[in-house]
C-alpha cells in the first residue's frame, strides 16, 4: 500500500514537469524556466536502493536504504532510509529508533581510522591498520605462548587459553558470528560472551 | 519466540509482562494492536510501571519488581484449584502424568539435595520412577499422589490471591482479573500469547520467571497453537542468531555443548548425550546429536578431521568452568586476564557494578574495541570527572579502537526474534577506513597462524588444523560463510537401498541428511536448509500468506526447517484433529501431517503411535516438572531479589535464590533495606537503543539526558521538586540526574508496608552526544540468574536524596 503512495509521489513529480511544459507551449517560456527551477528533483532519482534490516532491535524491521556517490569521496554513501513496505512484519513502518538510523551511520562518534592508546598515555593516536593488527597479533601470541594449557593435571588434552576474552557483538551478522566463533575457539578461548544476557 | 511477530494477530488474550513492547519493540507491537482491532483481543499488562504498553491495555495490574514468580505461581494455583486447565492437552502433551521418585521433596523453601556450602543442589532426587521396561512410569488418570499434576497442586497451593497481594503488592481484584482472563484460554478454542523481555530475565531467578510463564501456557494448552506461545521479544538485532551460533562460554553452534575436562574423548562426550526415549515410540530428536556434532567438526576442521583423530575433537578447548560476562569481569578483576576483544560491545556500560568493571579493565595488558563508533569502554582510561573518575597515567592498558563498517556497509544474514533468517544487501561502501568484522578477524587469524608457522610457539596444532579454505582467505564472503553454516555432502550420500540421495559437493536440504561418519559437514545444524540446493533461502522475499493465517512461509528462512510455530503438532489433539476449527493449524489428513506450516513432527507418523508433539524431549511431552534441568529446582519458588525491601514472606530465612552464584560467597556486596529502602529498576526509552544512540545526534536531541523517575508520593516524602537534581545511591555507587515525577509509578503495599520505587533509564554514559551521566550500572549488583547468569538489573535497592535547592 505504501509502495503505491511512493509511486504516486513519483508520478506527481513527473506531473509537475509536464505541467511546466504545457505552460511553455502556451508561450510562457520564462515562466516554465522559473517554475522548473523551483521544482526540486525527486531526491531518490539518482540513488541505488538496497533492502536491509534495522540495526537495533530484534523485530528486524525491513529497511529500504538509498545510496548515492559522495561528491567528496566518490564512494557510495547512504542518503535516505525508510521502512520496507514489502516486509510482512513492519510493513513500511519504523519506530523512533529505526527512523533515525541514517544519523547512526554518520554519527560524530564514528571511528574513522585505527586508533591506539599507549600504556599510560592520555590520548589516542592515529595508526595504520598494519601497525594495529601486527601489534594485536604480537600481544596475543605472546600471551598465548605463555599461558596456553595443553593438558590438565590428569593428563587430559584440554587445549585452552584461559587468559584471553572475547565479547561477541549481537548486532553482527550470523556470518560474523561464525567467523568469531571459529577464530576465538580455534585459538583456544573459553572466555566468550555475547549480549544474550544483557 | 516459539511463535512469531505476525502470529500475534491470532491471539485472543495478550499478556505483556516483563517487557514494554509498545516502547521497546514498537513495530512488533503493532501485531497486538491488530489482534485487538481485528479479533477483539484483550491486552493485559503486569508491570511495576504504567508503561505506554499499559496505557493501551484493557487491564493493567501493578506488581513489585522481583516478585513475578509469586504472581505467576498465583495464576498456576488459580488454574489448578479451579480446574481451569486444558485437561487433554495437559494429560497427553505435558509430563503431568509422570510419577516422581520417592526421594523428591520440598520443605521450608528448599528442595531435596541442597548443599549450602556449594550454594547448589544434588539434583538426583528430582527424577521420575522408571519401570521395569526402562520407560518412565505414568498415571494417565493424574491421581497418583506422586504424579507431577498432584505434586504441582500441593506445591502451588500456598500462592493464594492474598499471598500474591502480600508479596507482589498487586491488589487481589486486579490479580484475579488476570487469572480469569488467562483461564478463558484453557480450552483449545481461544489462545493467549505471552510477550516478555529483560524485565523477566534480569533477575537472580530470571529463568524460573520464564518457566512459570511456560507452565501457565502448557496448562492452558497454548504452546504450539496460533496466537499462543511464549515469546521473547529480544534485544539486539541479531541476538537470536548470535546465540544460535553460540558465542557463549559453554556453547557450540546449534545448542551443542562445549567439551569439558570430564569428557576426554569424543565418544565420552557423545555418550552423555544419548537421549534414550523415556516412552515407547518417541522421537527424542536429540538422539541425532552425534550427527550434528561430527558435521560441526567436519566444518570446523575440514579435511583434517578424520574418524582416526575423533574428527579433531581434541583441538577444541575443553571447558574447566563457565565464563559468563559477570565471571569474566570477576576473573579480570583478579588480574588473571591479559587481553580482551570487544566486538560491538560496551561492557563498561552494560555489565553490572561498573566500579568493578573499570578496575578490572585497568588490569588488562590490552583491550581492543572493534566498533563503528567510539564506546565508553574504549575510553575507560580517560578521566571524565564524576562520571569516570580514573587516574589515567597509572592505567597501563594498551587500547586499540578499530573502525568497523556499519550495518549498511556489509551484507549478510541476521536472525530476528521470530527465528527468521533474513538477508540484508550491502547499500554503501565502507565509510572512512572502516573494515568488515569478518575481514578484521580473517586478518588477525592469518597473521597469528603465520607467526606460528614462522617462529613456532605453544600448541600451534589447533590453529593449523582449522579449515580456512575461503576463495579469498583475507576476505571470506558472507554467502560462502552461510553455505558453510548450512553444510553439504562430502561424498555421495546413499539411502538404505543404496540410491544416491545427495551428490558429493551438493548443499544439504535439511539437517535430517547429516551423518555421523564424516560424510557431511555443516557447522550450524539448526540452520541447515537456509542455503539448500535451491540457493540462499534467507534472500526470499515472497510476502504471500497462502493459508490466510498470517504465515509468511516464503519470506526468509525460519529455523528449524522453515517452521514458523514450534511444537505445532500440539495444535491438534492426540488423534491429529485440530482442537478447534478456529485454531486449526497443523493436522493429520489420514496419510500425512500438513496445514498452514511445516509440521514439527515426522511427516507420516500415524497418530495411533501416540508419538508426543515435543519431539526434542525423551518423554515426547513438555515438562511441567523440570527434573534436574534447572539449578534451583524442578518447580519455581518465590525467592526475593538479593537486595529486597522485605524478608521473603514465605521463607524468611532464605536470602535471594539459594542456588545463585555469589562470588566468593561475599554477601557484603549487597546493601540492606534499612540504609537503602527504595526499590530501583532499570528500563529502556523508545527513542534510544542501549548505549549506541547516545552517540547519534537525532536520538540525543529527542532524549538528551538521564533522569530519575519517581512517584509524587516519594517526591513529597523526600522534598523533591520536578526537574530537581537528585542523587541515587546504592551500596556500590552513585548516579545523579533530574527528578521526573510521574503518575506512572505508584507506591505499593507490600507485606504490610508502603514501598517506593525509582525507574532509571539505562542509556546514558560519558561518551557521545547526549549529556554525560554516570553509568546506571554503577548501582547494580554483580549477581546473576542461577541458570543463565543474567544479571539482576531489574530489582535492587537504593536511596534517593535531593541535591540542590528545589527549582522555583
Ligand atoms: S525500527 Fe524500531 S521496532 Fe523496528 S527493528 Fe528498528 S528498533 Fe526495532
Amino acid at each position: 500500500m505504501n509502495m503505491d503512495i511512493s509511486r504516486r509521489r513519483f508520478l506527481q513529480g513527473a506531473g509537475a514537469g509536464v505541467a511546466g511544459t504545457a505552460l511553455g507551449a502556451f508561450g510562457f517560456g520564462g515562466v516554465e524556466a522559473a517554475y522548473a527551477a523551483t521544482v526540486k528533483e525527486f531526491r531518490l532519482f539518482r540513488t541505488t536502493e538496497a533492502r536491509s534490516t534495522c540495526p537495533y532491535c530484534a523485530v528486524a524491521c525491513g529497511m529500504m536504504v538509498f545510496s548515492a556517490p559522495s561528491a567528496e569521496t566518490g564512494r557510495m554513501e547512504v542518503v535516505h532510509i525508510e521502512g520496507d513496505v514489502d516486509n510482512p512484519v513492519n510493513r513500511g513502518t519504523l519506530c523512533p529508533k529505526g527512523a533515525g538510523a541514517l544519523d547512526y551511520i554518520r554519527s560524530p562518534q564514528r571511528v574513522k581510522v585505527p586508533m591506539y592508546r599507549k600504556a599510560g598515555a592520555d590520548a589516542f593516536e592515529e595508526v595504520s591498520w598494519d601497525f594495529a593488527m601486527e601489534r594485536i597479533a604480537q600481544l596475543m601470541k605472546e600471551d598465548r605462548d605463555a599461558n596456553f594449557i595443553e593438558t590438565n593435571a590428569d593428563g587430559v588434552t584440554v587445549n585452552r587459553w584461559p587468559t584471553m576474552g572475547f565479547l561477541s557483538g549481537s548486532s553482527c551478522t550470523n556470518e560474523t558470528g561464525w567467523i568469531t566463533w571459529k577464530v576465538a575457539r580455534g585459538l583456544g578461548m573459553l572466555q566468550i560472551e555475547n549480549q544474550a544476557r544483557i | 519466540m516459539t511463535n512469531n511477530w505476525t502470529d500475534i494477530q491470532n491471539a485472543d488474550i495478550v499478556l505483556v509482562m516483563g517487557g514494554n513492547a509498545a516502547e521497546a519493540h514498537p513495530c512488533g507491537f503493532k501485531w497486538v494492536t491488530e489482534a485487538k482491532s481485528e479479533r477483539g483481543a484483550k491486552l493485559m499488562v503486569v508491570d511495576p510501571r504504567f508503561t505506554r504498553t499499559a496505557a493501551v491495555s484493557d487491564h493493567y495490574a501493578p506488581i513489585r519488581s522481583g516478585s513475578d514468580i509469586a504472581f505467576l505461581s498465583g495464576v498456576i494455583n488459580y488454574l489448578l484449584s479451579n480446574d481451569a486447565i486444558h485437561t487433554e492437552y495437559v494429560r497427553n502433551y505435558t509430563n503431568a502424568a509422570y510419577i516422581v521418585g520417592e526421594g523428591y521433596g520440598f520443605s521450608e523453601g528448599l528442595f531435596t539435595g541442597y548443599e549450602e556450602d556449594r550454594r547448589a543442589y544434588d539434583r538426583s532426587s528430582w527424577e521420575y520412577e522408571i519401570g521395569e521396561d526402562g520407560f518412565a512410569k505414568r498415571d494417565m488418570t493424574l491421581q497418583h499422589p506422586r504424579c507431577v499434576y498432584q505434586l504441582m497442586k500441593a506445591h502451588f497451593a500456598a500462592y493464594t490471591p492474598e499471598m500474591v497481594q502480600r508479596i507482589s503488592g498487586t491488589p487481589e481484584d486486579k490479580f484475579l482479573k488476570v487469572a480469569e482472563w488467562v483461564a478463558s484460554t484453557a480450552n483449545g478454542e481461544r489462545s493467549m500469547t505471552i510477550m516478555y523481555a529483560l524485565g523477566w530475565t534480569q533477575h537472580s531467578h530470571g529463568a524460573q520467571n520464564i518457566r512459570s510463564a511456560a507452565m501457565i501456557q502448557l496448562l492452558c494448552g497454548n504452546i504450539g497453537v496460533p496466537g499462543g506461545g511464549i515469546n521473547a521479544l529480544r534485544g539486539h538485532s541479531n541476538v537470536q542468531g548470535i546465540t544460535d551460533i553460540g558465542t557463549l562460554t559453554a556453547s557450540l553452534p546449534g545448542y551443542l555443548a562445549m567439551p569439558t575436562d570430564a569428557e576426554p574423548t569424543l565418544d565420552s562426550h557423545l555418550a552423555k548425550r544419548a537421549f534414550t526415549p523415556l516412552q515407547e515410540n518417541q522421537v527424542s530428536y536429540w538422539q541425532n546429536y552425534n550427527k550434528f556434532y561430527v558435521s560441526f567438526l567436519k566444518g570446523m576442521y575440514g579435511r583434517n578431521a578424520t574418524a582416526d583423530n575423533q574428527f579433531g575433537y581434541d583441538w577444541l578447548p575443553k571447558l574447566d568452568t563457565t565464563y559468563d560476562a559477570l565471571k569474566m569481569f570477576d576473573v579480570m578483576h583478579k588480574g588473571q586476564t591479559t587481553g580482551l576483544l570487544c566486538q560491538g560491545f560496551n561492557p563498561l556500560m552494560s555489565i553490572a557494578y561498573s566500579g568493578k568493571s573499570v578496575a578490572a579493565l585497568a588490569k588488562l595488558k590490552f583491550l581492543v574495541s572493534m566498533d563503528p563508533i567510539e564506546t565508553d569502554t574504549a575510553y575507560f582510561w580517560q578521566n571524565h570527572g564524576e562520571f569516570n573518575d580514573v587516574d589515567t597515567a597509572s592505567i597501563q592498558t594498551e587500547v586499540f579502537m578499530l573502525p568497523v563498517t556499519s550495518f549498511v556497509e556489509e551484507e549478510g544474514s541476521l536472525t530476528n526474534s521470530s527465528r527468521n533468517i533474513q538477508w540484508k544487501w550491502r547499500a554503501a561502501d565502507p565509510y572512512f577506513e572502516s573494515r568488515r568484522d569478518t575481514d578484521i578477524l580473517a586478518d588477525l587469524f592469518l597473521r597469528l597462524r603465520k607467526l606460528y608457522d614462522d617462529e613456532g610457539g605453544t600448541a600451534p596444532g589447533p590453529i593449523q588444523a582449522i579449515d580456512w579454505s575461503y576463495a579469498d582467505p583475507m576476505a571470506p564472503a558472507a554467502e560462502e560463510i552461510l553455505r558453510e553454516l548450512n553444510g553439504r555432502a562430502l561424498t555421495d550420500l546413499r539411502d538404505a537401498e543404496g540410491k544416491v540421495v545427495r551428490r558429493a559437493g551438493e548443499q544439504l536440504a535439511g539437517f535430517g541428511e547429516m551423518r555421523a561418519d564424516g560424510s557431511t559437514d555443516g557447522v550450524q545444524w539448526i540452520y541447515t536448509g537456509v542455503y539448500s540446493p535451491e540457493g540462499n533461502l534467507s534472500q526470499r522475499r515472497d510476502n504471500s500468506d497462502p493459508s490466510g493465517k498470517n504465515v509468511y512461509g516464503s519470506w526468509g528462512f525460519c529455523w528449524p526447517a522453515n517452521r514458523r510455530i514450534l511444537y505445532n503438532r500440539a495444535s491438534a489433539d492426540p488423534d491429529g484433529k485440530p482442537w478447534s476449527e478456529e485454531k486449526a493449524y497443523v493436522f493429520w489428513d489420514g496419510q500425512r501431517w500438513g496445514g498452514a506450516d511445516v509440521p514439527d513432527f515426522p511427516p507420516t507418523s500415524n497418530p495411533s503411535l501416540r508419538t508426543g508433539p515435543f519431539i526434542m524431549t525423551p518423554e515426547g511431552t513438555s515438562r511441567l516438572f523440570a527434573r534436574g534441568f534447572m539449578a534451583e529446582g524442578p518447580f519455581p519458588v518465590h525467592y526475593e531479589p538479593f537486595e529486597a525491601p522485605v524478608l521473603n514472606p514465605m521463607f524468611p530465612a532464605i536470602r535471594g535464590n539459594p542456588a545463585a552464584r555469589v562470588f566468593d560467597n561475599d554477601m557484603e556486596i549487597f546493601g540492606d533495606a534499612e540504609e537503602f529502602p527504595i526499590v530501583a529498576t532499570t528500563y529502556r526509552l523508545t527513542e534510544h537503543f542501549h548505549y549506541w544512540t547516545k552517540s547519534v545526534r537525532y536520538n540525543a536531541v529527542v532524549q538528551p539526558e538521564f533522569f530519575v523517575e519517581m512517584s509524587h508520593a516519594l517526591a513529597e516524602e523526600r522534598g523533591i521538586s520536578p526537574g530537581q537534581m537528585v542523587s541515587v545511591r546504592s551500596h556500590r555507587g552513585e548516579v545523579k540526574g533530574r527528578a521526573m515525577i510521574t503518575k506512572r509509578l505508584q507506591p505499593l503495599q507490600v507485606d504490610g508496608r508502603t514501598l517506593h520505587y525509582v525507574g532509571l533509564p539505562l542509556h546514558f554514559g560519558f561518551v557521545g552526544q547526549a549529556r554525560k551521566a554516570s553509568p546506571v550500572n554503577s548501582l547494580t549488583p554483580p549477581v546473576g540468574d542461577a541458570n543463565a547468569q543474567t544479571p539482576e538489573f531489574k530489582a535492587f535497592l537504593v536511596d534517593v536524596t535531593p541535591l540542590a535547592d528545589p527549582v522555583a
